[in-house]
């Protein structure tokens, strides 16, 4: 599914190597909880992985696309139909309703709004399906911007949004970190279900090693990347 | 592919304005007033120079003591100014006499009546005297002057005043609102009142030529000749043809003569004489106010550019607030370039609603001003659809929030490129 050969990165050509990964592969379906320090490259791994930016030199692949030697429009698209992305926190467009913000994703890619509605008779529907699925029936129908949602509520709404029109690849940036843990808990068992259902691949990045157990595979960032 | 189309971001242009409606409510309202602001300065510069070219019409020269063009213009025409010297009756004779001559209108000025200008002429103005696009004038009431202390009044004149026909009035030596001395041993009679023109014509008294010589008879260098003074009745008998007049106006059997004409009065050996084309006048007198002109639009165009500077403040205000808004359409797969539109989509949504405010404020005003304006300074203002020209300063004026509108877009652009997924706190 993800295939990282010789890797180097740097945000700008005087700064300090960032990202060094001679090889590093995750397998279709596979769900992959990665660890790793503040500062650690958590972060550049996931633009690199989602094609916004580029490594100085070597290779990423994702889907069976060399994603590193598309153009920018070519990996802006790529990103769009093939993986869904979600956040610590601030996950919403906060004038939109939960539910304009569960489709968003299928404005910008037609194979995900295909799928979408392939998967729930309309977008609209599949959308509401998918809160229910995060078990937010109730916010489905709310048509007031989603800024007034508790975090929880915008999180599994996020939640929703990456899983909608079926993406190959699912990259969670820390999504529990402003969750209780009673929230944290149903928040993953929720996302599982939803993922092992679509036969979805999931990089789950995290500092909260407690969680790790969950995953099929444990990744610790320090151990494949080799700065210094 | 371009699956994320116009409409979508307009879309999303449109909830994420209501989202803000209040900063959004006040940069249209900026916009909305230059926009209406702009219209009424051109709408006022346009129905002014109309207004004034169809004051007078038909006629082919101006004739009046040797002074600058514009200036015999104003006060023969328009009653604005006061002439600097007379001219005699024997060269207007001498003139209006010649071969090339249709007909001639004398204008003898001077005198007021409660702030409004009494004009002396003789029963040819109703006859000859052209408006508009050739229109006569016409009685709403009672006959031109026939003796002597008759007045044809305008119909502003009448209406201000509140004057009925055969009601009687005293004219005041020189021009203003009182504090001058009368003719009050001479009273006119009002003999008729004129249908209104919307031209100065409203707002003058016309009484006859042998009138005004009447009022002067026993007077003397602008003041009555103490211990002399001649009854209304005895005037009647005496002879009452003027010995000089402020100008007159000439219609030619040809146009084509005017030239001819003009340059052999301007040439005229017995007294200094001037005349104009009054078309070449007018020309002049735009040429002078073309200053103002220039002025006014600069101040209209400054209070544009005001209103799309309010506009990119409130977007540029909100450009770092946005910043993991434009983040997140990043990572749902938005292109830099939708990021970037979705900035000059909201410039130009919320110009257009600008203009559409401006155009209503504008309209509103208009209905609601016009019979004070026109009632007040007899301008009659046209409710007429937007020009070319005024369509073109709204093109302008969407360009440059097109313009306005790039600015946060190539910082917003800039910025998620930099920002990468995830904005960083």
């Amino acid at each position: 599914m993800i295939e990282i050969c010789d890797i180097r990165f740097r945000w700008d050509s005087e700064a300090p190597v960032v990202l060094n990964i001679p090889s590093f592969q995750i397998l279709a379906g596979e769900l992959v909880f990665l660890e790793g320090p503040s500062g650690s490259g958590k972060t550049t791994l996931l633009n690199l992985l989602s094609g916004m930016v580029l490594p100085e030199q070597g290779s990423v692949s994702v889907n069976g696309e060399i994603i590193t030697r598309l153009t920018d429009g070519a990996r802006d698209r790529f990103r769009a139909d093939h993986i869904g992305v979600m956040f610590q926190m601030f996950n919403l467009i906060p004038y939109l309703s939960p539910l304009a913000n569960v489709t968003l994703p299928c404005s910008f890619s037609s194979r995900r709004s295909t799928m979408a509605a392939k998967n729930g008779g309309s977008l609209a529907s599949e959308a509401s399906r998918l809160l229910t699925r995060m078990q937010l029936d109730d916010v489905a129908t709310i048509n007031s911007p989603a800024y007034q949602l508790s975090i929880g509520q915008q999180q599994r709404v996020a939640a929703a949004r990456s899983l909608i029109g079926s993406p190959e690849l699912i990259i969670v940036d820390e999504p529990t970190s402003a969750l209780d843990n009673e929230a944290c808990q149903m928040f993953i068992k929720l996302l599982f279900e939803e993922v092992k259902k679509a036969e979805m691949t999931l990089i789950f990045i995290s500092h909260d090693t407690r969680l790790a157990e969950y995953f099929d595979r444990r990744i610790s960032l320090v151990d494949i990347n080799q700065i210094a | 592919m371009k699956y994320m189309n116009v409409g979508s971001i307009i879309h999303l242009s449109i909830l994420s304005l209501l989202n803000r409606r209040l900063a959004v409510l006040l940069s249209i309202c900026a916009i909305a007033v230059s926009v209406s602001l702009i219209f009424t300065v051109e709408k006022l510069r346009q129905d002014a120079k109309r207004s004034f070219a169809d004051t007078i019409s038909d006629t082919d020269l101006i004739v009046g003591a040797r002074s600058g063009s514009v200036q015999l213009l104003l006060y023969s025409v328009f009653r604005i100014g006061n002439a600097t010297n007379n001219i005699s009756w024997r060269s207007y004779r001498s003139i209006s006499d010649r071969d090339d001559v249709l007909w001639s209108i004398p204008i003898s000025l001077g005198d007021s009546h409660r702030g409004f200008r009494v004009m002396g002429t003789t029963r040819d103005y109703f006859e000859y005297y052209r408006f508009g696009r050739g229109k006569m004038l016409e009685l709403d009431g009672g006959k031109p002057f026939d003796d002597v202390f008759d007045a044809v009044l305008g119909a502003e004149v009448a209406a201000d005043l509140g004057y009925k026909l055969d009601q009687r009035m005293i004219i005041a030596h020189g021009i203003g609102k009182g504090g001058f001395t009368k003719h009050d041993d001479k009273p006119f009679r009002v003999a008729g009142i004129l249908k209104r023109t919307g031209t100065p014509v409203d707002r003058t008294v016309h009484i006859s030529l042998a009138g005004i010589t009447a009022i002067h008879v026993d007077w003397k260098a602008g003041a009555p000749i103490p211990g002399m003074s001649i009854s209304a009745d005895a005037v009647r008998k005496m002879d009452l043809t003027p010995r000089s007049i402020t100008a007159f106006l000439l219609g030619l059997k040809s146009r084509l003569g005017a030239f001819k004409a003009l340059r052999e009065i301007n040439n005229f050996s017995k007294e200094p004489l001037l005349a104009v084309l009054p078309g070449v006048a007018l020309q002049e007198l735009w040429d002078l106010m073309s200053t103002a002109e220039t002025a006014l639009r600069a101040i209209s165009i400054v209070v544009v550019f005001g209103g799309l500077l309010g506009m990119l403040t409130m977007l540029l205000t909100n450009l770092n607030e946005r910043r993991r808004e434009m983040a997140i359409l990043r990572a749902v797969g938005a292109r830099p370039h939708h990021v970037a539109g979705l900035f000059v989509t909201e410039a130009i949504l919320i110009t257009i609603a600008g203009i559409v405010g401006g155009l209503c404020l504008f309209y509103a005003g208009l209905f609601l001003f016009q019979p004070v304006i026109e009632d007040i300074y007899g301008l009659f203002i046209s409710v007429t659809a937007p020009t070319v020209n005024d369509l073109m300063i709204l093109l302008y004026l969407l360009a440059g929030s097109v313009v306005a509108g790039l600015i946060p877009a190539v910082m917003a652009y800039r910025q998620s490129l930099s920002d990468g997924i995830i904005v960083r706190n």
